[in-house]
């Protein structure tokens, strides 16, 4: 019975408060992502944004979470019922999942797995399952266009996504993300030697989130809204929380990848007093500001223009950025063994 | 040269950076918005709003029933009936405006030769029904009354220039 105890339910015990205590705070900043969102908008457009709910407006994730929890639920005739109602889900949870893997302080790491990098481009291309799986459950034309706008993308970005971060695992030497941390401890943060490559995962992020300035998968202007257009209440509330999960995901990683994690820019004494955790959590506001201050910026590119900077200026670009490392590495005999 | 650069500018994102600049200068700036049941814009003393009858101070009312403002309202949103008061002088039974009609150009309080009609600063009188809507003589003149130190300021400020 002690066996038992010790054995295999305190172990899962432990594990289900790791992963609430990973899963509320990323649902809570989720929720106030949606604020920040229509706080940063309406000031680059001289608005106030939400104001009246609560001091500042603080409760109106809550009331929007409220309205959409008892809105209905509407299933359009022909639509494949399961799959329909099983998109948002995937999309929701694929978007929670990966952050197993992200080290937010040093140690702190729900599953420190050795191919965590690996884990993560496996589960940010599972994404675009949840969205085509939308669009084609939805038996709507627009929706089924949004889905296919969509899944062209996330396939063309992922490319060099996929070769960005082989730049940075060569300098690594691991696939452990704890490790790509720890590495960027010993030297600089690969944001400085891989600027470029920053730039272009930073973008290419943008494109897998579907956020503005590709947002094409839910162009208003053509497609109403995309895969989600037959969407309402709940089922919609996740696709709208999956989608800043994913930012917030995206954020994270480049973090992870690109701004050494939870490490203090500089490593001196009033720096290393702050924990690990709060210089991560504020890598990650800042680049999610970047995201919703882009996207009060850019107009929407093109179709063509999208596929065109995808397959044309990235893929080389991350490609020859890739030889060039593999090249520098060698000479200078710094390859990691 | 000209080449190269154009080259730097596409490749360094220099207008995509000048864009960011300026939308971040916008972020920081003052915002324009108004609060609006709370705080409210200015409105001019020409502004045309709900109507209302006035009086005279001593309690009489103003209109003598000359049915300018019938005569002249484009949308014939104004119905007035008279008949001589008991004291011989003309006035109104009926005085209706449709305010559903109505296309508030301004024109009857521009006619009126004795300021009784006036388009005043009101505009938040939105109604549950239709029916509220058909303003009678009755409710034209509790808006006088209602809005009459308003009125009587308007036509002061305006006066110089008519």
């Amino acid at each position: 019975m002690a066996e038992l105890w010790t054995g295999y339910v305190w172990p899962v015990v432990i594990i289900i408060a790791e992963i609430i205590a990973i899963v509320l705070p990323l649902l809570i900043g989720v929720a106030y992502l949606t604020y920040a969102e229509r706080k940063v908008i309406g000031a680059i457009q001289l608005r106030k944004g939400p104001n009246t709910v609560g001091p500042f407006g603080l409760l109106q994730p809550m009331a929007d979470g409220a309205k959409l929890f008892f809105k209905e639920i509407i299933i359009p005739q022909g639509a494949s019922k399961g799959v329909f109602l099983l998109a948002p889900m995937m999309t929701f949870t694929l978007a929670l999942i990966a952050w197993a893997v992200i080290p937010v302080n040093a140690g702190w790491v729900l599953s420190n797995i050795n191919v965590g990098v690996l884990y993560l481009f496996a589960i940010s291309s599972l994404g675009v399952y949840g969205i085509i799986m939308a669009g084609w459950a939805s038996n709507s034309k627009y929706a089924f266009l949004g889905g296919l706008r969509s899944a062209a993308q996330m396939v063309s970005y992922e490319v060099s996504i996929g070769f960005v971060m082989i730049s940075i695992l060569l300098c690594v030497g691991s696939l452990n993300l704890s490790d790509v941390v720890h590495a960027q401890e010993k030297g600089v943060w690969f944001i400085i030697p891989h600027f470029p490559m920053f730039i272009v995962f930073y973008i290419s992020g943008l494109a897998e989130t579907n956020r503005s300035p590709f947002d094409l998968p839910e162009g208003e202007s053509e497609l109403v809204a995309g895969y989600m257009v037959e969407y309402s209440g709940m089922p919609f509330a996740l696709f709208f929380l999956g989608e800043y999960a994913n930012m917030f995901l995206m954020s994270g990683t480049i973090t992870t990848l690109f701004l050494g994690g939870w490490l203090p820019p500089i490593a001196v004494a009033p720096f290393t007093w702050v924990p690990g955790i709060i210089w991560f959590a504020l890598k990650v506001c800042v680049l999610l500001f970047g995201f919703l201050w882009i996207r009060a910026t850019m107009p929407r590119y093109r179709y063509d223009q999208l596929m065109r900077l995808g397959w044309k200026v990235f893929l080389p670009l991350s490609l020859v950025w890739l030889v060039l490392t593999a090249g520098v590495l060698e000479v200078f005999g710094l390859v990691p063994n | 040269m000209s080449f190269f650069d154009r080259f730097a500018r596409d490749w360094l994102l220099t207008e995509i950076w000048s864009g960011m600049a300026i939308t971040f200068r916008y972020f920081l700036q003052p915002k324009v918005t108004i609060n609006y049941p709370f705080e409210k814009g200015l409105l001019s003393p020409r502004f045309r709003g709900e109507h209302a009858l006035r009086r005279y101070p001593n309690g009489e009312e103003r209109c003598i029933a000359c049915k300018l403002c019938e005569a002249i309202c484009p949308a014939q949103a104004i119905t007035i009936e008279a008949e001589p008061r008991d004291d011989g002088s003309r006035r109104t039974r009926r005085y209706d405006i449709d305010m559903t009609k109505c296309i508030y150009c301004g024109f009857c309080q521009e006619s009126c030769p004795v300021d009784a009609i006036v388009e005043g600063p009101n505009f938040e009188y939105a109604t549950e029904t239709r029916a509220e809507l058909m303003y009678d003589k009755a409710k034209l003149l509790s808006n006088g009354e209602r809005w009459e130190a308003e009125l009587a300021a308007r036509i002061a400020a305006d006066a110089p220039y008519r």
